[in-house]
């Protein structure tokens, strides 16, 4: 008995391949079909991570600055750090000295003699500051509230800078972060049920083409599993290819893509890299997804054919 | 072999294709029904392939009462059973020789057996040198002979051939019903539907005649006569 299964598997296996390679016309379409697909989804989830991670980037150099009076004191400012890290919503605070501000300023101007002339280590008009990075942007005011309080005002050389007059801007894109990223979540699945119907529909329409041969078969008395064996292996090698093929076409273009100028500009060097760093994860679920979808379309798509009255 | 008692079958609230119809048939007899074109003959076969159900009536076939046969038994009884359809039915994917080795693979035969049944039966059908051809390639006749090597590769004990000349010249039909006859000589029951005169009268067998859905006349050596 169990030669014989074994017999019945090899031979199903076998005839999937010789019908994948005999209808090697209708399997290129199909499988051109799949990739499209799967390009546009792995594209997809590849310009999600990546606006993901402009976001989280934008929003982490979010910062409230705090400029000290050249009067406080090293121990006013350590306490003021101190009293700082208690406040709800801090997640760091980095202090930058009068020379450091110095050396900061000269190294932004370097290319403006003119502005460089304006200050000099004798006469330094540039404040020591505190850099304070919060958790969650969206929530300033904690801070705010903290750094406007008299005793604390007393300290500071000039209102707080929330990042200079960017503050709306940044604000408003802190707010649209939580939307975007819940957005893109919604299209990825969105984008996977299309996926999903369209390579249905393509495994549907190849296995309609061939309705006859299933027809035949359940005549001649093939079981229900021995006919639609060899269309599962078929398009299950359909959705292996296709998966494969679609990986290369999207790494290819990202390879081409961070080659041109607006690289920089779309960040390109992150969707490669976040590429790269989850191939085996991209190749296995494609190719996962690839095999599942197609086996499960054709087991579905063949039952009409298949039934015994 | 083969027993059909009082046999009626209605589509969706049509007039009977079949009423009541009774025949038996001994193993290894060579029975020929005839009748015109709706008269019957088709719904018979397909009663006897399991496609269709009766709407009342018993079929037995072999030792299987169709009455208790589940579902999943249904590819084995075809698998019992040769047969043969106009239309051919081959595989347009597979060579000849595949299109008689699936009838073996799907009933388990080992590779070995299938190597060695497969050529004796091409033989047996004049088509050895035909083996690597696809059907496109071949002429109605030849269709038919692949048709009728697949249904008997098996070695069934009944083979039904639905009017397997149907779509063949005079030339190709005389073929096929020349292999029919050969296969009868081995020991197979065979149920033949036809509706050509030529045919019926050279056979001079058995002839169950149908019309309008009812056994007509049932004569030992009979003669076709125009309905």
């Amino acid at each position: 008995m169990k030669d014989h299964r074994f017999i019945t598997v090899e031979r199903i296996l076998k005839t999937g391949v010789v019908n994948f390679l005999r209808n090697i016309w209708i399997s290129i379409a199909a499988i051109a079909m799949i990739t499209i697909t799967l390009t546009i989804l792995l594209f997809a989830i590849v310009a999600n991570a990546t606006f993901a991670n402009s976001i989280t980037d934008l929003t982490s150099r979010i910062d409230v600055s705090v400029y000290l009076k050249d009067s406080v004191t090293e121990q006013q400012s350590n306490q003021l750090i101190a009293d700082l890290k208690k406040v709800e919503n801090v997640k760091s605070i980095e202090y930058v000295s009068k020379e450091q501000a110095l050396k900061d300023f000269r190294e932004d101007h370097a290319n403006d003699p003119e502005t460089l002339s304006a200050v000099s280590e004798t006469d330094n008009t540039l404040p020591a500051s505190l850099k304070v990075k919060p958790n969650d942007p969206n929530r300033l005011q904690t801070i705010k509230d903290f750094l406007d309080k008299k005793e604390i005002q007393a300290l500071q050389s000039e209102p707080t800078s929330y990042s200079g007059e960017r503050k709306e801007a940044i604000d408003s894109i802190a707010k649209a972060t939580d939307f975007f990223r819940k957005a893109g979540i919604v299209g990825i699945i969105v984008f996977i049920i299309i996926s999903m119907l369209i390579i249905f529909n393509t495994i549907r329409m190849a296995i309609f083409n061939r309705r006859d041969e299933l027809i035949i078969m359940r005549l001649l008395g093939a079981s229900p599993w021995y006919i639609k064996g060899p269309f599962v292996v078929e398009t299950m090698m359909y959705g292996i290819m296709a998966a494969i093929v679609s990986i290369v076409i999207v790494w290819g273009l990202f390879a081409i893509a961070s080659t041109l100028e607006v690289s920089s500009l779309l960040d390109i060097d992150f969707s490669r890299n976040y590429f790269s760093r989850h191939l085996w994860l991209i190749v296995i679920a494609q190719i996962g997804a690839g095999i599942i979808i197609g086996a499960a379309s054709s087991a579905v798509a063949t039952r009409r054919y298949l039934k015994l009255k | 072999m083969i027993l059909l008692d009082r046999v009626t079958k209605v589509y969706d609230r049509r007039e009977a294709a079949l009423e009541r119809v009774s025949l038996h048939v001994e193993s290894k007899e060579f029975v020929v029904i005839v009748g015109a074109s709706g008269a019957g003959k088709s719904t018979l076969f397909k009663l006897l392939t399991r496609e269709e159900k009766p709407t009342s009536g018993k079929i037995i076939v072999g030792a299987i009462d169709y009455e208790d046969l589940k579902d999943k038994d249904i590819p084995k009884l075809r698998r019992k059973i040769g047969v043969v359809f106009q239309d051919f039915k081959l595989l347009s994917n597979k060579t000849v020789t595949e299109n008689v080795a699936f009838a073996l693979e799907i009933a388990g035969a080992t590779n070995a057996e299938i190597k060695h049944t497969v050529p004796k039966v091409l033989d047996v059908v004049g088509l050895k040198d035909k083996a690597r051809s696809y059907p496109r390639q071949l002429s109605g006749g030849e269709k038919q002979r692949v048709a009728i090597a697949r249904a008997i590769v098996r070695q069934p004990k009944i083979l039904i051939a639905d009017e397997p000349t149907g779509n063949l010249d005079p030339k190709h039909a005389w073929d096929v019903i020349k292999v029919l006859e050969k296969i009868n000589r081995f020991g197979t029951t065979v149920l033949l539907t036809t509706h050509n005169q030529e045919i019926v009268n050279y056979l001079k067998r058995r002839v169950v005649t149908i019309r309008d859905g009812k056994v007509v006349s049932d004569r030992a050596v009979g003669s076709y006569k125009t309905v």
